[in-house]
This record gives C-alpha cells, sequence and structure tokens, in this order.
C-alpha cells in the first residue's frame, strides 16, 4: 500500500511539469504585455521597456521556462506578483484557506444530504418520495449555480433579510454559498448513490444477508451501502477537485476573496506569476484528491487493495510457490 | 413423526410485463424431522421460488404469495410480523444457495460474514461470535485463521463451504439447500454434499435438496418431490420414486438420464418444453409433453392421489389401462 502510494506520488511530477509548460506557453502566448499593464497606459515607452528587462520578460520564451521551472523546482518560489510585488506564495495561502473552507462545507453537505437521499430513493424506489427526490435532483443539475446563489441572495438576504449577501467575516457569511454549492453538487451525488445502490441490492450476497435474518437497516447501511460506495465516492472526489479551483462563480456572486476568484483577477490583469503559481496549486490539489479517492477504494474494496499491494509478478511467485 | 415443515395449497406468482408468471400452484408438501426431501424438477419448475418463500425472501414486487399456508412447527409464517419472521430466518431456517460466487459479500471477511449470523441469533459479544464463527470454518473443512481473509481469497469450492458454515452456524431445524452443487466441479460437488449430510446427520437438522440432478438425490435423500410447473407431480420416499415411478414426467426424467449398462444408442428426452409459466394449460400441465394424454387431461387439471404408503402422483392415468408394464 505505502509503496503503492509513493510510486503514486512520483507519478504526481510529470503530471504538474506538465501543467506548468502548459499553463507559461498559454500566458506566453496571450497578447497583452503585463509591464504595460502594471504601469498604465500613459506610462512612457522606456519606462516599459525597463520594467520589462527587469522582470525578465525579454529573455526568450525557453530562458523563461527553464528559470521559472528552475525556481519552482529547487527553491521553492513561485516568483512575485507583478500586482502587489509581495511574493506568490504569500498571496496564494492567504486565499486559499477561504477556497478550502467553501469547498469543505458544500461537499459535506452534498455528501450528508446527497447520499441520504439517494439512499432512501433507492430503497423506496418508485414511491412518492423517491419522485420528488429525483425531479429536485434533476432541478439541482440543470439549474447553473451562480443563479441559484443570486436567487439564494434575492430571497434569504434581500427579502426576507436573515444573512448577508456578500463578504466573509464571519460564520453565518458562510451559510448562504455553501448550502447553494452543497445542494447542487448533492444532486449528483444523490443520483449517484441511487443507481449504485439500486444495482447492489439486486445482488445475491444482499439475499444471502437478509436470509440470515439481518435487519432491513443493517442489510442496506452495512452490506450494501459499502459496495456500492466506489462511484459515489469518484463522485465526491471530483466535486471536491473542481470545487477547490471552480468555485469562481459562486466566490464572485458572494464577492468571498478565494483563490479562484484570485486566479481570474490575476488572469485580467495579465499578472502571469500568480496565474501560474495558482494554477500549479490547483493541479497540486486536485492530484492530491484523486489519489485520495484512489486510497479509499482500496479501504471499500479489499479486492482493489490486494492489487495496489502485491504486484502481479510477485503474486505469481507465491502462488507458484504455494503449488 | 412429526413434521417440521408443512407447506399446504400454497401459491406463488410474479407480476412482470409480459403478464402473471404462475411460478408455484396450490403446492403441498410436508417435511418430517431429520428428514431429508429432495426437490426435483427442471430449470423453471419453481423449486427456487418454493424455497424462498419459506424464507419470506420472494422479492416484492414482482413477486406476491397469493395463497396457502407454510407451517413451520405449527405456526404459520406467512403470518408472523417481518420481526418474527427474522428471528426464525438465518436461526430456525437457513438457506444455502445456488451461486458460491455472488452469494458472498466482497467487501466483508468471510468470518465476519459467519460471525454476523451468530450474533443476530445468540446474545454473544464480538470476540465470542468470532470464536464461534472460527469454530464453523473449521468444521467445514477451513483452517480458522483464514477467518479475516476476504471471498476474492477463496476458490468457489471453499466459497460454498462459507455459505454451508453460515447456514449452519446457529444450528438450524430446517436446511434449505438450493442447488448447492451446480456450480461447482464434480470432485467438489462430491466433498460438498458428504459434508452437508455429514453435518446433518451430526446435528440432527432436517433439509430440503433442491436440484435437478437424480444421482444426487439418490445419495442423500429420503424423500423425493418431483416439481414441474409449479406443482408436485410425484412424491414419494426415495424407493418409491425410483422403483415403482408412477408418473411419466418422472419416467421422462430417468429416461433423460445415461444408462452406462445400457446398449440403447440414444436417451430419450422428454419431448417439448415447459409451458409458460404465465400461460398455463388449463388440465393438466405436463399434457402437451404427455405420451399418454387423453381428453380428461386436457379439461381438468388432476389432483394428488395417494396410490401406495405415502406415494403421491398427479395424474388421471395411473392404474388405467398399460400402467405398469414400462418403466
Amino acid at each position: 500500500m505505502i509503496r503503492y502510494i509513493g510510486k503514486r506520488l512520483l507519478m504526481m511530477v510529470p503530471v504538474l511539469l506538465g501543467v506548468i509548460v502548459i499553463v507559461f506557453t498559454i500566458m506566453y502566448l496571450t497578447p497583452g504585455d503585463p509591464a504595460r499593464m502594471m504601469l498604465g497606459a500613459g506610462a512612457p515607452a522606456s519606462a516599459v521597456e525597463e520594467l520589462r528587462e527587469t522582470l525578465g520578460l525579454n529573455d526568450s520564451y525557453f530562458v523563461q521556462l527553464l528559470r521559472y521551472i528552475k525556481n519552482v523546482v529547487f527553491r521553492f518560489d513561485l516568483g512575485q506578483s507583478y500586482a502587489s510585488n509581495k511574493p506568490v506564495i504569500n498571496e496564494i495561502l492567504e486565499r486559499f484557506p477561504k477556497t478550502i473552507l467553501l469547498a469543505t462545507l458544500s461537499v459535506t453537505i452534498s455528501v450528508i444530504v446527497g447520499i441520504s437521499m439517494g439512499i432512501i430513493s433507492a430503497t423506496k424506489q418508485y414511491s412518492i418520495f423517491d419522485k420528488i427526490a429525483t425531479s429536485i435532483a434533476l432541478l439541482g443539475v440543470s439549474m447553473p449555480t451562480f443563479w441559484a446563489g443570486l436567487m439564494a441572495v434575492i430571497i434569504f438576504s434581500v427579502h426576507l433579510r436573515w444573512l448577508p449577501a456578500s463578504g466573509s467575516y464571519g460564520w453565518e457569511y458562510w451559510i448562504l454559498p455553501s448550502l447553494t454549492l452543497g445542494l447542487s453538487s448533492s444532486a449528483t451525488i444523490m443520483r449517484m448513490t441511487r443507481s449504485s445502490l439500486l444495482e447492489v441490492i439486486r445482488q445475491d450476497y444482499i439475499r444471502t444477508a437478509r436470509a440470515k435474518g439481518q435487519n432491513e437497516r443493517v442489510v442496506i447501511i452495512y452490506h450494501a451501502l459499502k459496495n456500492a460506495m466506489i462511484p459515489v465516492i469518484t463522485v465526491i472526489g471530483m466535486r471536491f477537485g473542481a470545487l477547490l479551483g471552480g468555485s469562481v462563480l459562486i466566490e464572485s456572486v458572494f464577492a468571498i476573496s478565494g483563490l479562484g476568484k484570485f486566479i481570474i483577477d490575476s488572469i485580467s490583469m495579465r499578472d502571469n506569476p500568480v496565474v501560474q503559481g495558482g494554477v500549479l496549486l490547483l493541479a497540486l490539489s486536485f492530484s492530491i484528491c484523486n489519489l485520495l479517492v484512489d486510497i479509499l477504494y482500496g479501504f471499500l474494496d479489499p479486492r482493489i487493495k490486494s492489487q495496489y499491494s502485491i504486484s502481479r509478478k510477485r503474486g505469481w511467485r507465491r502462488n507458484a510457490q504455494a503449488q | 413423526m412429526d413434521n417440521v415443515i408443512e407447506i399446504k395449497d400454497l401459491s406463488i406468482q410474479y407480476a412482470t410485463d409480459e403478464g402473471i408468471v404462475k411460478a408455484v400452484n396450490h403446492l403441498n408438501l410436508q417435511l418430517a424431522r431429520g428428514e431429508t426431501l429432495g426437490l426435483v424438477g427442471e430449470t423453471g419448475a419453481g423449486k427456487t421460488t418454493t424455497a424462498l418463500g419459506i424464507m419470506g425472501l420472494i422479492p416484492d414486487p414482482p413477486g406476491v404469495i397469493t395463497g396457502g399456508e407454510i407451517l413451520f412447527e405449527g405456526t404459520d409464517l406467512l403470518k408472523l410480523s417481518k420481526q418474527r419472521l427474522r428471528a426464525i430466518r438465518g436461526n430456525k431456517i437457513s438457506m444455502i444457495f445456488q451461486d458460491p460466487m455472488t452469494s458472498l459479500n466482497p467487501v466483508v471477511t468471510v468470518g465476519d460474514q459467519i460471525a454476523e449470523s451468530i450474533r443476530i441469533h445468540e446474545k454473544l459479544s464480538r470476540a465470542e461470535a468470532a470464536l464461534k464463527a472460527k469454530d464453523m470454518l473449521e468444521l467445514v473443512g477451513i483452517p480458522g485463521d483464514r477467518y479475516g481473509e476476504y471471498p476474492h481469497q477463496f476458490s468457489g469450492g471453499m466459497k460454498q463451504r462459507v455459505i454451508i458454515a453460515i447456514a449452519l452456524s446457529c444450528n438450524p431445524e430446517v436446511i434449505l439447500a438450493d442447488e448447492p452443487t451446480t456450480a461447482l466441479d464434480v470432485t467438489i460437488q462430491a466433498q460438498v454434499l458428504d459434508l452437508i449430510s455429514k453435518l446433518k446427520k451430526e446435528k440432527n437438522t432436517s433439509m430440503i435438496l433442491i436440484t435437478h440432478d437424480l444421482g444426487v438425490v439418490v445419495e442423500i435423500c429420503d424423500k423425493v418431490a418431483i416439481m414441474y410447473a409449479g406443482e408436485i407431480v410425484e412424491y414419494g420416499s426415495l424407493e418409491q420414486i425410483y422403483d415403482q415411478t408412477a408418473h411419466p414426467y418422472t419416467k421422462g426424467l430417468f429416461g433423460s438420464i445415461p444408462d452406462i449398462e445400457a446398449k440403447t444408442s440414444r436417451l430419450k428426452p422428454i419431448p417439448g418444453l415447459m409451458p409458460d409459466p404465465s400461460n398455463l394449460p388449463e388440465g393438466c400441465s405436463f399434457e402437451p409433453r404427455c405420451e399418454r394424454s387423453c381428453q380428461l387431461c386436457k379439461e381438468e387439471n388432476p389432483p394428488l392421489i395417494e396410490i401406495g404408503n405415502g406415494h403421491f402422483v398427479k395424474c388421471h392415468n395411473y392404474g388405467k389401462v398399460g400402467e405398469g408394464e414400462d418403466v
């Protein structure tokens, strides 16, 4: 298992290098001059040229790329923000916790709501509850989150005045954004749980469990749910990864100064080091999310775990010895 | 001998898109204490459905028990509350399933699956149940230290042993063995059958053995019931069924078995197929395939009549001219 994790961590290196190269190239090819953006449209050409020289923007593409990679790999240095002149890493770490908090809150909500609704829906298939739940889920999947966010603001902040509409100054500010994001992703999780569980409930081993005289609740929670979780965990992992980078719209609607919003702002300002650093961090967290999901598979299903821990060759040899 | 299980006039139907499938029709069956009853019939004859009916595990929907009684030690299982039925299921009556490959939960260790059934019915701590589960594993011939392994680490025959261990873990009064050897290869089949009959004798358990293999029946059964299209067509002791075969269907079954000493080069299969259970004939359900069919057979479903000491047959033509001269 540990060997497997180590191998997976090593495999992340080429992925991240690839991300660096791609993002760097895209930003390099994007029209617009960072120096001009920083100094403003009215600045004299000589000042712009001087700044380009100090930032190293006049060097060739490969020189700039290799310099960036060298700094990242050997000094963990993501450079300095063109806009604020502060180290990119500090700027990002200042905002990342908010994004993580938002993602964690919404994923927690969506897991609780999605899985429990999925279970009820699957065990009471075709009942009124199932029909209502599946239609709500359909609604949730098809509703854009930013629109749902705006509607929530209109209802709960503007009309009812229960909750603040924007900012991130206390716990009450997190309720609306995390509920909006959480409930909209719970729809996907609910549908996944329902279909996966419906398949598992028809398996022979569920009948075996019932034949032991086990009560129905335990049959579902202990025997069926664990078997049905693999696709659900996959969806949850993907949602979490996506939320880390993709809650931009919700962060904008609720004016939360998280990472997503920061990267978008930096793109429009041609603040290349921030964009590169931010995307790199997102890629890293996405990869870690995926790894965690794969490790969880192993805990859920011993068949997958045994694939992780024994390489095929060693397993062969052991079988040969046993014979 | 008192009857542990007595099924009276049991009917089970499945509602499907194509119509109502009558899987079991007015079935009567008794199982005496300590006895092994072979329930024999083709695929689709309603054998498994009958067993699931006794367990109260007919998938609902689409399955419905439309009538009859299933008496276990005098109490009607069909009238019990779900909770009381659960206390009997797995404890007093347990079932060995057909396919060992799919009948064990792949994500729970085999030991825990055995211990689970023990802990449901006996007030034991987790550790005590685990100890007992280990004993059960040893009893079916699996080393106890494989308690913590998962089903995928076992072969088919060993999985079937685990399923047997689960079924026997609470010393049931009745075992329903649903084709316990069908999915296994022949050498393992014999082992598993020996194991079942040995354990059965040790604990004086009654058993209904569902099979379509008449060779298996002759080895371990005391009584035999031949099932066709959801009905019992012949019922009697092993000797009565094998030596005084009365129903044309049973004769057809024996005719389909290759005989190592006979010089005939061809088997004599029963022509035709079992009738569509969603559209059963009005008269005798075997009439369309029967050599001795008559007008009465087309019009009226024959009753089960006793023709000898405990030997029942469901045929209009029994004892009429021509009967008994060929087997």
